[in-house]
């Protein structure tokens, strides 16, 4: 049976990961590559990697980190943050990389979804949303959450899917860092338009709240980032929990 | 010597990493020589069956592939150009195994299939030994082979529909061994060790 995915995202700034809470106030977390063997010997289904550093010499760097990352890692893994072009997808699936995460680029300009797609696939091309709750509906954010852009994130998501996008990795802003639970209302409606999976982000803090996301909230797959770092939650215990609770998901032996 | 084949549609790099991380020494090349010379041969790929197809045909490379008698696995879209043709774009394939690859109904469940899951119903064969229903291998398609007789292990999502397939030296799995942990690995190493010694 097709399981339920456990994904650690790494917020990778300067070469080193980091964490913030509603997209603010970085700490430290340790260097990706180590965090990102450690994440898939201990059963993460998948890796997230969001460059969040905006210098110019970025993109050069991040490709190097991909390098990294994929000879280490034997699991599919993500990568975004200001990737633009599909030229710039292509060096990032050409160092390792399975899946590009787009997020504000393709909010500027959504015929880089179809055309991302027709060159690589849709498999590849995840359609990264970050909605926050405004009277009464969900609008989407760009520039790592700086800027409104006014648009209702429902109607976005249904556009990016069918652009092209293989995959939604939806975070809500208003739940991101604050280990209060996702946003079962969200990923409940967007889980109801779409036909694609979803994986649900911003919020985790408890096993119970991961559960809650896939049985309530019907998503594909949860994303986590400080849980995981910290060690606050090992990636055993939470699948042990899912399993308890009649949800499939893959045991590593 | 290894060589996995180079095309546009090739997921190489992942490929060729998880051959290094097993020691194997290998080559990535669109060369008919080299491919000569290797004693197995992995068919990587990833997007479309028509450009992929195409991008073959621009190296002569489907002719080798429909002609070889090395062991040649074939991986995702690389096990699907095995095939007769495919729904994808009405799509030629190379006509190595018989049938035609259809779309998942997006009306029953989410499309692509995407992550873990597990196989059934295994014939016996080099590439499947020691294999249960218990191992998850990583998915991601949104086409898929029906079930025939050259099915060595099927999947079910939506429908029943081939994981491993084989006939005489091609061997095909419609998920990513070099993605999918230490299952993965296993079977890419049972698949080298069959090609190494064959």
């Amino acid at each position: 049976m097709l399981t339920k995915r456990i994904i650690p995202c790494l917020d990778i700034k300067d070469g080193r990961t980091v964490k913030g809470v509603n997209f603010e106030g970085l700490r430290d977390a340790g260097d990706p590559v180590e965090l990102a063997q450690r994440y898939s010997e201990e059963g993460a289904d998948e890796l997230v990697f969001l460059d969040i550093t905006a210098t110019k010499e970025k993109r050069k760097t991040l490709v190097d980190l991909v390098k990294k990352i994929s000879r280490r890692i034997d699991i599919p893994f993500t990568v975004g943050g200001g990737i633009g072009s599909v030229e710039e997808i292509a060096d990032i699936l050409h160092a390792g990389a399975d899946k590009v995460s787009l997020n504000s680029a393709i909010v500027r300009d959504p015929d880089l979804i179809n055309r991302a797609a027709r060159q690589f696939g849709s498999q590849c091309i995840v359609a990264a949303v970050d909605a926050k709750r405004t009277d009464g509906q969900w609008t989407v954010f760009i520039s790592g959450g700086s800027k409104n852009t006014g648009r209702d994130a429902l109607q976005w998501i249904t556009e990016a899917e069918r652009r092209g996008a293989g995959e939604i990795l939806l975070t809500s802003m208003d739940r991101d860092g604050t280990k209060s639970g996702f946003d079962l209302d969200l990923l409940s409606e967007v889980n109801q338009q779409v036909s694609i999976p979803v994986i649900a982000s911003g919020g985790a803090g408890t096993i119970a709240h991961c559960r809650d996301a896939i049985k309530l909230g019907h998503a594909d797959a949860v994303l986590a980032a400080s849980i995981f770092h910290f060690r606050e939650i090992e990636i055993s215990l939470l699948k042990e929990e899912l399993q308890r609770a009649q949800i499939p998901v893959r045991q590593t032996f | 010597m290894i060589a996995i084949i180079n095309y546009e549609a090739g997921n190489l790099a992942s490929v060729s990493n998880a051959l290094s991380r097993l020691d194997v020494p290998h080559t990535i090349t669109n060369k008919e020589k080299e491919l000569d010379e290797a004693s197995g041969i992995i068919f990587p790929g990833v997007g479309h069956a028509r450009p992929a197809m195409e991008s073959l045909q621009a190296n002569g490379l489907d002719h080798w592939l429909k002609n070889t008698s090395k062991p040649v696995l074939g991986i995702c879209l690389g096990m699907q150009l095995l095939y007769d043709s495919s729904e994808e774009g009405d799509a030629s394939g190379l006509g190595i195994i018989p049938g035609r690859l259809r779309k998942f109904d997006a009306s029953l469940e989410k499309v692509p299939h995407m992550g873990w899951n597990t196989f059934s119903d295994m014939r016996d064969h080099p590439l499947l030994e020691g294999f249960s229903t218990d191992h998850y291998f990583y998915y991601v398609h949104s086409y898929y082979a029906p079930v025939n007789d050259f099915t060595i292990a099927s999947c079910r999502y939506i429908t029943n529909f081939a994981s491993v397939v084989a006939k005489d030296n091609f061997m095909g799995v419609q998920f990513h061994p070099e993605k999918s942990g230490k299952a993965g690995a296993q079977l890419l190493r049972q698949f080298l060790q069959y090609a190494l010694t064959s």
